[in-house]
């Protein structure tokens, strides 16, 4: 069997730096979903922090930090970015791994809220967005998720298959922003 | 027009896919007979002003809602989880 070479979602088309914001490819490490069994949130809960060291997170938010984090991504599931999924926690919830369907992208600089007004339906600033809130929404006509990293910093996560339409509508709307100076 | 998702909050109409009216939440028992299910299936009511419908929000939590809205002023009068209100009637 030949040699095979892994290419991540955006090679080739990130990173971009337009103005004052650049968009970059991240590695998340493992990508796992968490869909708890009816019944069972707080016990896959217990189960997911006595293994990563973080709960389950509420709606639109997010636990853990760099490396371990456990994003809120929809109706009654988690995706847990970083470590594989301990096996205890499949006890309670449906675990799918999902490492290879996600683009993952940071939005970073001062304007950064500004290029994602253009694209996200939802209000990303600061007063009412703040770090650790994240939303299942709208980046343009995609599917997506949003989390707020920092001050001026996002997390972007779209279907693989998106990762050039993401990289082209941030490239749009970087370059939109800039021209505002 | 925004939406306001028990789950997620306020939202755009954007996020969302307009299912139509709530009937799906009345499904007839299997032997209910032709008249019951031709109903259920084929056949809509049109008026305007109130309406309950079902909704996904399909762009946000994956959650299916039940909407309360009035086609002739935009009100919307409630947004309850399409779950919930099967849960509420077993
Ligand atoms: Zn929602």
């Amino acid at each position: 069997m030949g040699e095979l070479v892994g290419t991540s979602p955006c090679a080739g088309v990130l990173p971009l730096t337009i103005g004052d914001v650049q968009a970059v490819e991240v590695e998340l490490g493992h990508l796992t979903s968490i869909a708890p069994f009816a019944g069972q949130a707080t016990a896959a809960s217990v189960a997911l922090e006595a293994a990563h060291g973080m709960p389950l997170p509420k709606a639109n938010c997010t636990t853990g930090k760099e490396g371990a984090r456990a994003i809120w991504f929809g109706r009654d599931m988690a995706l847990l970015a970083g470590p594989t999924c301990d096996p205890a926690v499949a006890k309670h919830a449906a675990l799918t791994d999902q490492s290879d369907a996600w683009a993952a992208v940071t939005l970073s600089g001062p304007s950064a809220e500004d290029v994602l007004a253009r694209l996200v339906p939802v209000d990303l600033r600061s007063v009412s967005f703040k770090r650790g809130h994240t939303a299942r929404t709208l980046l343009k006509h995609m599917n997506g998720s949003v989390t707020r990293l920092g001050p001026e910093s996002f997390l972007i996560l779209v279907f693989r298959s998106m990762a050039r339409t993401l990289a082209h509508d941030l490239k749009e709307a970087m370059e939109a922003v800039a021209a505002r100076g | 027009m925004r939406l306001t998702c028990p789950i997620c909050g306020a939202r755009d109409r954007r996020e969302f896919y307009y299912q139509g009216d709530a009937v799906a939440l009345d499904r007839p028992a299997p032997g209910a007979g032709v008249q019951a299910w031709d109903d259920y299936v084929h056949l809509r009511d049109n008026p305007a002003g109130p309406r309950r419908e079902l909704w996904h929000h399909e762009a946000g939590c994956g959650a299916w809602l039940v909407v309360e809205r009035n086609t002739t002023t935009h009100e919307v009068h409630g947004v309850t989880l399409a779950m919930a209100v099967a849960e509420a009637r077993r």
